[in-house]
């Protein structure tokens, strides 16, 4: 892999950027991996990435039925934070926020991090307790969070409209919170990870699970057979349907998430700001787009296709909040399909199959997860067990009622 | 999706209803004996297909009450809706 740097962006220039050396190589699939991971989104790829080069297996394989990030990752409203509720999260989330602070550099790729801030508001006395028991309990796990006073949130978004319905009565800030460029954290882990060895594999769907003696040996796919050592299925929207060819169920229900942008500005507002009262979100795309996350519908469905009711459920308290938005246009509007367990945490397990690993239910929020799901998921996967930061979040949960309840912390779909 | 026929009011618009999910879920009788495997199955655990579904619906407002619809969750067409205890109406043959 040729490394990017001022130089060689010098030296492509002078041939008009036509030499450039590809990002990864499309191989043809091999007959046998040692791991096998199903789903080329950020975390599949992020996974692959840490087998190779910091588990020392690199005789891996990620197979994606489309292109890569073309699921979720592509889709998202890219905001990443670590002020969830709950121990665990505080564990995984945290431990994500710490490597993407040092992911462009580690993967030698822009990913655009930028830590802008991230600002909770509160509307409501119930609000006001929610932030105050989350900011309290994100102190005690020693990450960052500071509380608002509305003069102060006035003074960090002079736009802001805090005498709107549901007057805004304090917020709650992340400084180290912000966003990343979603199609950069594929593809820079895909290189990193095809420079460390490991064939990425698109348009390659897996279509069967082959389980000799309650040992997955091999996926069936839309390009042959495909032997392996381990697998791990990382395929986001589509977990329950790769569970259905291995066998089992999984407490995960599929919904469609909506997002919209809207046509690009001038710097306008420079954290991102989300509100789980009044239900919006947004932030400002360095390209200057308002990038703003709808709800999620409450139906089952792949579709990819979101209600049209909410996206005006959308633009409403968005018009509230910044009465300013109302004159924008909206340029473009999509929906991805989220797989959203019931304690709304992710799960990162083994399962009933040995040798077959699933990590899934990020939902509406995993995006900010990439890193860490990637890291912690490698390690797990190499070991057989899942390691300190997977374990809580382990598909037995749902058994043994042991769940981690981050319904308040995920209550604004994100 | 959009238009919903409701068994007791007949076509209204999506936006009265609400999904609560998979239909024809059984509540197990023996709860004193349920292991909890048994439990977290019943509670947690779903089907969630790429396809056809059943799936319980109310007409929130509306009638406010609820009944069973059969849905692709691929092109969310919807193929019947029925009264809950009503026999189950077969799959489509050509679901698109
Ligand atoms: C509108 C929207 C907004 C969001 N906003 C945020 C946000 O602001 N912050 C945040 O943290 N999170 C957000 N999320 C959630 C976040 O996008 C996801 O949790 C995260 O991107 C999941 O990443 P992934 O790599 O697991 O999944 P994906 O990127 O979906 O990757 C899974 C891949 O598996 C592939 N696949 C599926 N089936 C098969 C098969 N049979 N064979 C081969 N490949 C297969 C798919 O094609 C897909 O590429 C949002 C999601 C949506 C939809
Ligand atoms: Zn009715």
């Amino acid at each position: 892999m040729k490394a990017y740097s001022l130089f060689s962006l010098a030296r492509n220039a002078m041939s008009y950027h036509r030499n450039w050396q590809r990002a990864w190589r499309s191989p043809d699939p091999k007959k046998h991996y040692d791991v096998v991971i199903i789903g080329g989104g950020g975390h599949g790829l992020a996974t692959a990435y840490y087998l190779a080069t910091q588990c020392g297996i690199s005789n891996v394989a990620v197979l994606e039925k489309g292109w890569l990030g073309g699921g979720n990752t592509g889709r998202n409203t890219t905001i990443v934070r670590s002020n969830y509720l709950l121990d665990a999260s505080a564990g995984m989330y945290e431990h994500a926020v710490k490597l993407w602070e040092g992911l462009s550099q580690e993967l030698n790729y822009n990913v655009m991090f930028s830590q802008r801030g991230l600002l909770h508001l509160a509307h409501s006395v119930h609000d006001m307790q929610e932030i105050g028991r989350r900011g309290n309990a994100i102190h005690l796990n020693g990450i960052d969070s500071e509380f608002l006073t509305p003069a102060q949130v006035k003074e960090m978004l002079p736009i802001i409209n805090l005498d709107c319905h549901y007057p805004v009565m304090g917020g709650l800030l992340q400084r180290r919170g912000g966003t990343a460029r979603h199609d950069a954290v594929a593809w820079g882990y895909a290189r990193g990870a095809d420079a460390a060895g490991v064939d990425i594999i698109q348009n390659c769907e897996v279509t069967g699970m082959r389980i000799e003696n309650n040992q997955v040996v091999g996926v069936d796919t839309s390009r042959g057979f495909i032997g392996a050592g381990k697998v791990g299925s990382v395929a986001a929207g589509h977990s329950s349907v790769i569970a259905e060819m291995a066998g089992f169920k999984l407490p995960i229900e599929c919904y469609p998430l909506q997002a919209l942008v809207s046509e690009p500005v001038k710097p306008i507002i420079d954290c991102v700001v989300m509100s789980n009262g009044i239900h919006v979100y947004v932030s400002q795309s360095d390209k200057g787009e308002l990038v703003v996350g709808a709800g999620s519908d409450a139906y089952n469905s792949y579709s990819q296709r979101g209600s049209y009711d909410f996206i005006e459920h959308t633009v409403g308290p968005l018009c509230e909040l910044f009465p300013l938005f109302s004159r924008l246009r909206m340029l473009r509007q999509w929906a991805g399909i989220v797989d959203v367990t019931v304690d709304r945490s992710p799960i990162l397990s083994k399962t009933s199959v040995k040798n077959l690993f699933f990590n899934c239910g990020w939902g509406t929020g995993g995006f900010k997860a990439t890193p860490g799901s990637g890291h912690a998921f490698a390690h797990s996967i190499a070991a057989g067990e899942m390691n300190a930061i997977a374990a809580p979040f382990s598909i037995d949960r749902f058994n043994t009622g042991a769940l981690i309840d981050e319904g308040a912390a995920a209550a604004v779909a994100h | 999706m959009f238009i919903i026929t409701c068994p007791y009011c007949g076509d209204r618009d999506q936006t009265e209803f609400t999904c609560h999910g998979e239909a024809h879920i059984a509540r197990p009788l023996n709860t004193e004996s349920l292991s909890d495997e048994e439990w977290g199955d019943y509670v947690f655990f779903r089907q969630n297909p790429k396809g056809m579904h059943r799936e319980r619906w109310v007409h929130a407002h509306g009638c406010r009450r609820w009944f069973n619809a059969l849905r692709n969750t691929v092109s969310d067409e919807i193929f019947a809706t029925y009264k809950v205890g009503d026999a189950r109406p077969p799959l489509p043959e050509n679901p698109s």
